[in-house]
């Protein structure tokens, strides 16, 4: 006799966001894409649908990053210009988007301008034709004034901006508002926070279809079994019609990987650890591997070879049904 | 908790005048005034005083319908009555409501499938209300067994024990509330339950009060709908309050205002 499988029925399903314009929609990307929309569990496709796969979001960094060595040297040249690393992600690596991180304006560090900023992200919109993603540099005063001049000088691309958190959102929300884009939610790794900040958001009248919650993870070995329960806290509230929890999610994959020492520590320190090429990009993949099933839909990664096995494994699992 | 809003019956003066004369405005005040309050559903009942039930159940889901989009509970002991009216409704009803006797089940479950509403089962047959949570239980069980019958989802049935004024009938109380209890385990998936809530304070003092504390006590047997005064803001705060503290629904600091704007 065969197994009858007992099947969960979810009462609502996950929002969509769309990311990038195209020239029809006002802005200037060769292709728009739209995550999130799942109507079950991550790859339950027996359940529900997943219209979506999750998605890979390529780091580029507006100056050169003090990365550990082990990812450096796999990247190669192409991090001393932001766009032709852009380039080189989207044409070899095969990034969905690119996610550009605007280090460079940190006040204690290269202390770029507003306007040196949007340059930057202006100069990577050309270089390549794939939806971007814009963040800060971390220190809010000065993001106010760098994602204002971006979100403005990028006005109708719908960019995906970030970050937006409970202290600090009103700025970026006005930023996101006035040019078109939408907008980053994080919350510390707190299920109640990401709701109540969702709720704030909205109530500035940002529409829903225009956020994406930022959970905060760990990576492998760092807790992340507590960033998945919280994941999957937040996907159950979504499809059981919370509204204020059903945004799809990001996760900042390669900024946690390539923290763990089990990335970045060399073989001469840790012989028994195995060859350094392949652990980091493992841990990196492993990582993207375990928060899909969490319910990602956007995955932030650095390294090429991760992004490899991740968009591999991704397909495999929207093949199995 | 979902909360139905009780204040579109023919009961109340001004609707029961509203009904004969055929003034849509007071119909459709409430309607609004009870979405903004946070009622999930609108009650609809033409009261006793409108001749052609029929026609006035019509009439009743036209007139809110136009202008609020709440799903409705067609609420009449005239099942020809609620079949019109169901016909009419933009999204799938709620059936208020049916006894355990069996003709009454065999005209009503059949219609509600076909309709993709849900019923409000009430635990009383020809003998009337039962006296305690074990009989109460038992009449559920018959509603149950026809909900599989007909093949009405389980989820779709709301059964109601049936709650009398606590100056009336205090001993009864408790034992709703043990019914309540009980029904959720007849099934798996369990039926649903449901109380005409503001029927425990009739004719007593302070009703607001024990309106709210019973509404806790019930939802922590299991209660998930109410039909009551959308309107009444401690009511609501309490609901809100009560699927926080049950971990029915996530919490964050505006859970009172998501919960009434959702």
């Amino acid at each position: 006799m065969a197994v009858q499988l007992l099947k969960e029925r979810y009462a609502s399903q996950v929002g969509s966001v769309v990311l990038g314009a195209t020239k029809e929609q006002g802005g200037t990307r060769s292709v728009s894409i739209t995550v999130g929309g799942e109507a079950t569990l991550p790859f339950q496709h027996y359940e529900g649908s997943m219209p979506n796969r999750p998605i890979i979001a390529m780091e580029v960094v507006d100056i050169e990053p003090s990365w550990p060595e082990a990812l450096m040297k796999d990247l190669g040249d192409v991090v001393k210009d932001p766009a032709l690393w852009a380039k080189k992600c989207v044409e070899e690596w095969g990034a969905d988007v690119i996610y550009v991180a605007l280090d460079g304006a940190d006040p204690d560090g290269a202390n770029k301008s507003p306007e040196e900023c949007a340059k930057t992200v202006k100069d990577i919109l050309a270089a390549v034709s794939v939806p971007l993603i814009v963040v800060g540099c971390g220190d809010l005063e000065k993001d106010h004034d760098v994602m204002a001049k971006v979100a403005e000088e990028a006005a109708g691309e719908n960019l995906l901006l970030g970050v937006a958190e409970q202290e600090d959102y009103k700025s970026l929300v006005a930023a996101c508002l006035g040019g078109g884009h939408s907008i980053i939610a994080r919350s510390p790794l707190d299920i109640n926070i990401c709701k109540q900040l969702n709720i704030l958001i909205t109530e500035m009248n940002m529409p829903t279809d225009r956020i994406v919650i930022d959970p905060m993870i760990a990576g492998l070995g760092y807790g992340i079994e507590y960033v998945y329960s919280i994941m999957e806290r937040g996907r159950m509230g979504a499809l059981q019609s919370d509204k204020m929890l059903a945004m799809p999610m990001i996760v900042t994959v390669g900024f946690e990987a390539w923290r763990a020492k089990e990335a970045w520590a060399s073989e001469e320190d840790f012989p028994q650890w195995g060859i350094q090429a392949e652990r980091g990009p493992a841990w990196e993949a492993m990582t993207s591997a375990a928060l899909i099933q969490g319910g990602a839909d956007i995955l932030c990664m650095r390294h090429p070879q991760a992004v490899q096995a991740t968009k591999k494994h991704i397909e495999q699992l929207m093949e199995t049904k | 908790m979902i909360i139905i809003g009780e204040r579109i019956n023919g009961m109340f003066t001004d609707i029961g005048e509203a009904v004969k004369t055929k003034n849509p405005k007071p119909l459709q005040e409430w309607a609004i005034k009870q979405k903004e309050g946070g009622a999930h559903y609108i009650d609809l009942n033409t009261g006793p005083s409108c001749d052609d039930r029929v026609a006035g159940m019509k009439w009743m889901v036209e007139v809110v319908q136009e202008v609020c989009d709440l799903p409705l509970v067609l609420d009449s002991t005239n099942y020809d009555a609620i079949e019109a009216g169901l016909k009419l409704c933009k999204k799938p009803a709620m059936i208020n409501s049916v006894p355990a006797e069996r003709p009454k089940i065999e005209r009503v479950f059949p219609m509600a499938v076909e309709h993709n509403a849900q019923i409000i089962g009430l635990t009383m047959n020809e003998k009337g209300i039962p006296k305690n949570a074990d009989a109460r239980v038992a009449l559920a069980m018959e509603l149950v067994a026809a909900a599989d019958e007909f093949g009405l989802p389980m989820e779709d049935l709301f059964i109601d024990p049936l709650i009398l004024p606590v100056n009336v009938a205090q001993d009864h109380v408790p034992e709703v509330l043990e019914a309540i209890r009980q029904i959720k385990f007849l099934a798996d998936p369990a039926p649903r339950t449901v109380l005409g809530l503001s029927n425990v304070s009739q004719k007593s003092p302070d009703r607001p009060l024990l309106n709210r504390v019973y509404l806790a006590m019930a939802a922590a047997c299991g209660l998930d709908a109410a039909i009551a005064d959308a309107n009444d803001d401690s009511l609501m705060e309490t609901a809100a309050s009560v699927e926080i503290l049950l971990n029915q629904a996530i919490y964050c600091d505006s859970y009172v205002k998501v919960y009434r704007t959702r």
